[in-house]
């Protein structure tokens, strides 16, 4: 039998033991003593959430299929563990072989929002690794970060080994099979990272040099030796049919946040939302095939027992041919008691006839998303969703028997005004009022109708990446105005509103849009005691603030400053296929209240026409 | 048809609580594909009864839950099948069918349970701790303090402990057990502590369920059989 890192008495004393035991259904178990390359892959939040991230099922199941490559899984361990693994000097560890993780060759950390950059710190730190990339020695890991965080990897360069940049089902081979032959070589660990640098859409940040001038603005970014490249350019998978796709993904014993199978049906959005980082990064808009869906949907079905089944995407409705997977699901699985569950669906006849099949029309609830509330502001931001198609999807909801809808807002969207502040508590009320239209004896009591914002934080790659952001004060002034508005609506019994913590916004705000320099303050916010800052039982705006005095950062500066279109960006050095030509055009357009056509529309050249696959070559055969 | 099945539980499992063990053979059944009953509804579940939850940090080699089946399948193809989607830690023991009436419920049969107990190393409160409890055993009255929400009750347990033997390095004991007296091997071994004035120690027993019995003797006469025996094979 294994023996568990962990004694019996600290396991039997913590909350949740089965966070950090492993031997779950359809976890890896292999020989370590015929392995060359072990590979720790770390989603650094809880075990619930990490084992809910769809991208490390693909790579842990991509890397496990060479003999030579064995991939384990680490998570941060919640705060009763992290206590006494300090206390007691225990190493962190990988959940399936239970080795420390500082004897592996790789740890990989995958980044998938800003709140988590203490957890990061946390999971070198546990696992007695130097915080540090230039502390590390040849003894210690290669520290990789990847994830949609790692489009702007510059708070973070201090941290890391290297980033990849990209989808991991390309270029993970490329680098280990590099590392197998080096470390064969008996090459050092600054070798490596000299000659991984060659590797298409890897970035080692101790190999360039970031300058500013006398007023702390950016001046240059440069590789310090001549072979390494200066444009780090996105790594993508142009056939999503054929390629890695998890057929018998890891069940955990807990109930976690995503307990069921997902099926993710494409890759990037045609929709060009200007806020949506998304919508950006993984352009061009891929789809996988129907047979390929259904094959899995079987597949993973049969090899986890999971009791449903999700599809995944930016915007499902968009899929060509979602009435050919959606109708397989019911037909199939719908009888074996198996949940369908249809996430980001747009609100139309098909979908409410969809969803009145899969679930409880009394029960549930259905969701819109017009993010601001005027049709000025929306057509600013490019969502496409006009207050017509709003109100007549709710009316046909409200038709179809549902009497529960959630809307959500953004605040602080750039050009904003009271005016467009006020339109989202007029929408929910125009909405309520579409309800009370039904006569009393067809309709099902009161509606609900729940209103919910969040604070607009500007992201690199998004035409919004040079839009002031606003302060905490406006913020919550703003959240106020909305607060009064829906009180003084002639159905505020039916709308319920709440908004965001503004605190946090401000921290994703500076991290999000961060250079080199704000890697020291969140050092000083972690040893500050900063960690999972994603939670709100556990954030600590304290420890962030004392870590700004500490450090000298100026929050405007990175915040609420506009910044100049010609102004070098911390993460220009990094080319994800939209040029930034488009995305200057884009902050234009939304300036004038000019909307821009999806891409199955027309194409607007954004640029990731280059990539020769997806959308942009549909119906060009 | 119904179906009693037998499982073992030991290792790293022995972490995993009752309801996500419950949640973990919902999911095996699917993976073994057995042709399951469900309930009627708009969100049907298996149905599916356990006899006796088992705490955590205790091992078994003798757990139960039934389920109900459509058609028929032979119990050796059912074990295999299930076998082969099992995690380490977790075994099929038997699967048997078991009489349809409604009194035949594994969790209303169970009536005593069997227990193999001893320390972790070095947390014995004596050496010789083994006779010590065989001399506890033998008192006519064990009184402890049962504490409630509400009250604090007497309550002599003597009576609710069937068996206890020295065996190999810890002792053997069979205990009552179901939903009217339900005696657990920590509590017995918590007032032997409290009858040897020591403390007892947080995390210092280890504790085997070894099987599980319905009581099919009369009331003058207690007559165990374990309630895998109260099944059969089914070829």
């Amino acid at each position: 039998m294994r023996k568990l890192a962990l004694s019996d008495e600290i396991l039997l004393k913590i909350e949740k033991p089965a966070r950090y035991i492993g031997n779950e259904v359809n976890s890896i178990v292999k020989d370590v003593s015929e392995i060359d390359v072990r590979f720790a892959m770390c989603f650094p939040d809880v075990y619930e959430i990490g084992m809910s991230h769809l991208g490390i099922q693909i790579l842990y199941d991509m890397l496990n299929r060479r003999d030579d490559i064995y991939c384990e899984r680490v998570y941060s361990p919640w705060t009763d563990l992290d206590r006494i693994m300090r206390e007691e000097h225990i190493p962190l560890f990988a959940l399936e072989s239970q080795d420390p993780i500082k004897q592996f060759d790789f740890l990989g950390i995958t980044i998938q929002y800003e709140m988590c950059y203490t957890n990061i710190l946390q999971i070198l730190d546990l696992s007695q690794i130097p915080i540090l990339s230039k502390d590390r020695t040849e003894e210690d890991p290669i520290v990789i970060g990847g994830g949609p965080c790692a489009y702007n990897p510059e708070p973070l360069a201090d941290f890391f080994d290297l980033f990849y940049i990209g989808e991991g089902e390309t270029q993970y081979f490329a680098l280990i099979d590099l590392y197998k032959k080096m470390k064969q070589e008996k090459k050092t660990r600054a070798e490596f990272l000299r000659s991984a640098a060659q590797i298409p859409g890897i970035y080692v940040p101790s190999l360039y040099e970031a300058s500013y001038d006398e007023h702390g603005m950016l001046c240059a970014f440069t590789p310090k030796y001549e072979e390494v490249p200066k444009k780090i350019e996105k790594q993508i998978v142009m056939d999503v049919t054929n390629t890695y796709y998890p057929k018998a993904p890891v069940v955990p014993f807990i109930k976690v946040t995503q307990d069921r199978v997902v099926l993710e049906i494409q890759r990037g959005c045609i929709r060009g939302c200007r806020f949506c980082q998304a919508g950006m990064l993984y352009r061009p808009t891929r789809e996988r095939s129907l047979e390929m869906l259904k094959e899995y949907a079987y597949e993973m079905l049969k090899n986890t027992g999971h009791e449903e089944i999700s599809l995944s995407s930016l915007s499902s409705s968009d899929y060509s041919d979602l009435e050919g997977i959606v109708n397989f699901l019911i037909e199939e699985f719908g009888k074996k008691g198996v949940n369908i569950s249809l996430p980001s669906l747009r609100i139309d006849a098909f979908s409410l006839d969809v969803m009145s099949k899969v679930q409880d029309v009394k029960k549930s609830s259905l969701t819109f998303a017009p993010e601001a509330g005027s049709q000025r502001l929306r057509d600013v931001i490019n969502k496409g969703l006009t207050e017509e198609v709003i109100l007549d999807g709710a009316k046909e909801a409200f038709d179809g028997g549902w009497n529960k809808v959630k809307l959500y807002f953004m605040l602080g969207l750039p050009t904003e005004t009271e005016d467009d502040i006020k339109e989202i508590a007029h929408l929910a009320d125009r909405i309520a009022r579409r309800y009370y239209e039904i006569p009393k004896d067809k309709r099902n009591g009161k509606c609900q109708i729940t209103v919910s914002t969040s604070f607009f934080v500007p992201k690199p790659f998004t035409p919004f990446q040079w839009a002031a952001m606003n302060t905490k004060d406006q913020f919550l002034g703003k959240a106020k105005i909305v607060n009064h508005e829906v009180k003084d609506q002639l159905n505020h019994k039916s709308i319920r509103y709440n908004w965001h913590e503004a605190d946090v916004t401000v921290l994703e705000g500076l991290l999000a849009r961060g250079d080199r320099r704000v890697g020291k303050t969140i050092l000083a916010a972690y040893k500050n005691g900063a960690l999972y800052d994603a939670w709100s039982e556990t954030f600590h705006y304290e420890y962030w603030q004392k870590a700004f005095s500490q450090t000298d950062l100026d929050l405007d500066f990175y915040t609420t400053r506009e910044r100049d279109v010609q102004e070098l960006l911390p993460w220009d050095f990094i080319d994800i296929g939209v040029t930034k030509k488009f995305l200057q055009r884009e902050w234009e357009r939304a300036k004038q209240e000019n909307v821009t056509p999806n891409c199955r529309m027309k194409c607007s050249g954004c640029g990731a026409a280059q990539y020769k696959g997806g959308v942009c070559i549909e119906n060009q055969n | 048809m119904k179906i009693r099945i037998k499982f073992s539980k030991h290792g790293a499992m022995k972490f995993i609580g009752h309801l996500d063990i419950m949640r973990y053979f919902q999911k095996a059944i699917r993976r073994a594909d057995l042709d399951i009953v469900y309930t009627e509804g708009f969100s049907p579940h298996m149905v599916m009864s356990f006899a006796s939850p088992l705490g955590v940090g205790l091992t078994s080699d003798g757990e139960y839950f039934d389920i109900e089946i459509h058609g028929t399948i032979s119990s050796e193809e059912a074990v295999n099948r299930l076998n082969h989607v099992m995690v380490d830690g977790i075994k099929i023991l038997s699967f048997r069918q078991v009489p349809q009436d409604k009194a035949n419920k594994a969790m209303s049969l169970v009536a005593a349970a069997d227990y193999f107990v001893s320390y972790r190393d070095g947390k014995a409160p004596c050496p010789n701790w083994q006779e010590k409890l065989l001399e506890f055993y033998r008192q006519e009255q064990i009184v402890i303090v049962k504490k409630t929400k509400k009250s604090e009750k007497e309550m002599d347990i003597r009576p609710y402990i069937y068996k206890l033997e020295q065996k190999e390095d810890g002792v053997f004991m069979q205990l009552c057990a179901g939903s009217v007296t339900n005696i657990k091997p920590e509590l017995v071994m918590e007032a032997f502590a409290q009858w040897l004035h020591a403390e007892q120690q947080p995390f210092s027993l280890l504790v085997h369920r070894m099987e599980m019995y319905a009581d099919v003797g009369t009331e003058e006469k207690r007559q165990f059989v374990s309630l895998e025996d109260l099944g059969e094979e089914i070829a």
